[in-house]
């Protein structure tokens, strides 16, 4: 009893033959490098490398010859050392949180920014997004990529757009239930979250108006979509994006429910394997690595995701071609997603060797509870502290809490222990237990 | 004249006072006194051993963090309105007591008094201008 109709936003790129697209990517991807390596030093000196010149990438089958981009290598360039574009062209820019701390930058031009609100319009079209549709929008506004993308789509569409941002829960409530939102855009876990309050504020889900939503910057399973549309009556569908990419709606699955299309007249993905690097046939699970095809100020080539997933060239039955990526399953670095913010526990560790008084012992556990992410960080008091007075002992759990808080932008509930009590591990360290499912 | 306590760091779960005190009994350490500050996830126990050297010692190699701190200690007749006589010269003075405890000895008839004051120097001459009397370790 769906009351979403999914309706194909741009059939001439979505339902296109596969030799049509592999057509217009391989065009597309010649001019990319050419763009790349004329304009941006790392590239020049990657292909250089390698010994790869632009006129030696006819087609997308040569996509192989080219390195990977890491996230390390953008780093490396920060800020601004990976643009293809003066800085002058350069319109918006969005920033995630990088390993240690330094952010990893992501420049677009206004080349740039139509084809993001050209994705995101296409996903959002995806769950049924019409003129007529008010899309309230409660993912972050800010470097995070998350709000404005999802606010960039529903524009193009013409959609009604209420920038809620994120926080403050009731007013959320209100605000969807008073400016009768069709749409919801957020982290799943915030939506089930939203879904749960709805009866404690006194509401009833039957006086809101929402038929849909576009839930991502998150992995989420089966189980929280189905808890999901029970609470808020509605289909609920996953959206994939990454800042480095372009942010929400480089994916976006269709009312199969299986799967994500990826806007591949944008975007060229693969599958590697992250040991060996090489390239994996469809359904293999490995890591999902995209070439931008289309973008001007920071194209990026090869980039690794860290998101292991499997892809699929199935027929679907909404009647788009383009290639689907699964679920993502995992990551194939150690960087955990708490509440829609990336946290790599070497930024964690950064913060805490910034205050005096702890050991660089620590263990973070994430859990889920009441469908939030609560991260908890069980920390060593240094040893050799003569600790007699409690308000010494709080004011320096105070200062890791704020550290931590400061450098990665999530709350953790610090818990100070005695020395020798964490667990060292022989070999590899285990910091991170993450009790979500 | 002043007294030595030792403080230890310790969790808020159990087990861990039983670790301490049995870390000290089975090297036949004596506790004179002993109190604990305690907050949801931890807490600092305070405490005067017969040996506190030997106690300090015994307790760093079981991976204590411990500490020595120096108390101001007095003693007063175990009456009423003595322990609010010595609290109030402090506060006449505005020193701050940042903890105190008391016990009292079997056999005795005045009462201990143990603090912690923000200008230890101070506080000293205060009580012995008034004539209190101070305690040393050994008196303990």
């Amino acid at each position: 009893m769906s009351k979403v109709k999914d309706y194909i936003y741009r059939p001439e790129y979505e339902c296109m033959t596969r030799s049509e697209m592999e057509n217009l990517q391989s065009e597309r991807l010649r001019k990319t490098v050419e763009l790349v390596y004329n304009n941006c030093k790392p590239y020049r000196a990657k292909m250089d490398e390698c010994k790869i010149k632009p006129s030696d990438i006819r087609s997308v089958s040569d996509l192989c010859k080219l390195p990977f981009t890491v996230k390390h290598d953008l780093r490396e360039a920060y800020p601004f050392g990976f643009y293809s574009s003066p800085q002058s062209d350069i319109v918006e820019i969005h920033a995630s949180s990088g390993t240690t701390g330094k952010l990893t930058v992501v420049g677009y031009t206004q080349n740039d920014i139509d084809v993001w609100s050209e994705i995101a319009a296409r996903s959002l079209a995806m769950a049924g997004v019409t003129k007529d549709s008010v899309v309230h929008v409660a993912y972050g506004y800010g470097l995070f990529t998350g709000g404005l993308g999802a606010h960039y789509g529903a524009q193009k569409i013409g959609a009604g757009t209420v920038p809620a941002s994120a926080g403050n829960t009731i007013r959320q409530l209100t605000l969807l239930r008073d400016f009768g939102a069709t749409h919801l855009c957020c982290t799943p876990s915030y939506a089930i979250y939203l879904g749960t309050e709805i009866q404690k504020a006194g509401m009833n889900i039957e006086d809101f108006s929402l038929v849909g939503g576009a839930f991502g910057a998150e992995p989420w399973t089966y189980q929280m979509r189905s808890e999901l549309e029970k609470l808020l009556h509605i289909d609920a569908l996953d959206i994939y994006g990454l800042s480095e990419i372009s942010g929400p709606g480089v994916a976006m699955e269709c009312m199969q429910k299986h799967g994500c299309h990826i806007q591949e007249d944008h975007f060229i993905p693969e599958i590697i394997d992250p040991e060996t690097l090489e390239p994996l046939p469809f359904g293999c699970e490995g890591e999902l690595v995209f070439t931008t095809i289309t973008k001007t100020g920071q194209p990026l080539i090869r980039y690794r995701t860290r998101d292991l997933c499997t892809l699929s060239n199935e027929k679907c039955a909404c009647g788009r071609t383009t290639v689907k990526m699964g679920k993502v399953k995992g990551r194939s670095d150690d960087m955990l997603i708490i509440r829609g913010v990336n946290v790599f526990p070497s930024q964690i560790e950064a913060a805490i060797m910034n205050v005096s008084g702890v050991s660089p012992h620590y263990m973070i556990y994430v859990d889920r509870i009441n469908n939030l992410d609560v991260m908890e960080i069980d920390i060593e008091l240094d040893g050799n502290l003569t600790p007699d007075k409690v308000s010494d002992v709080e004011a320096i759990k105070k200062k890791v809490e704020t550290e931590v808080n400061s450098y990665i932008g999530v709350g953790a509930k610090i818990r100070l222990c005695e020395k020798g009590t964490i667990r060292r591990s022989e070999g590899k360290a285990v910091r991170v237990i993450d009790r979500r499912e | 004249m002043l007294v030595k306590q030792l403080s230890v760091f310790m969790e808020n779960r159990p087990g861990r006072l039983y670790k301490l005190t049995h870390a000290l009994g089975k090297e036949g350490i004596d506790f004179v006194t002993l109190s604990i500050a305690d907050t949801k996830d931890f807490g600092i126990v305070r405490f005067i051993a017969r040996d506190n050297d030997r106690a300090y010692e015994v307790l760093k190699n079981e991976g204590f963090t411990v500490g020595i701190t120096e108390l101001i200690g007095v003693e007063v007749a175990d009456r009423p309105n003595a322990l609010a006589e010595v609290v109030s010269l402090m506060e006449e003075s505005d020193i701050n007591i940042e903890y105190l405890y008391s016990f009292v000895l079997t056999n005795h008839n005045t009462a201990k008094i143990l603090m912690r004051v923000n200008e230890t120097d101070r506080a000293v001459s205060l009580l012995q201008n008034k004539g209190i009397k101070l305690l040393s370790e050994k008196i303990l």
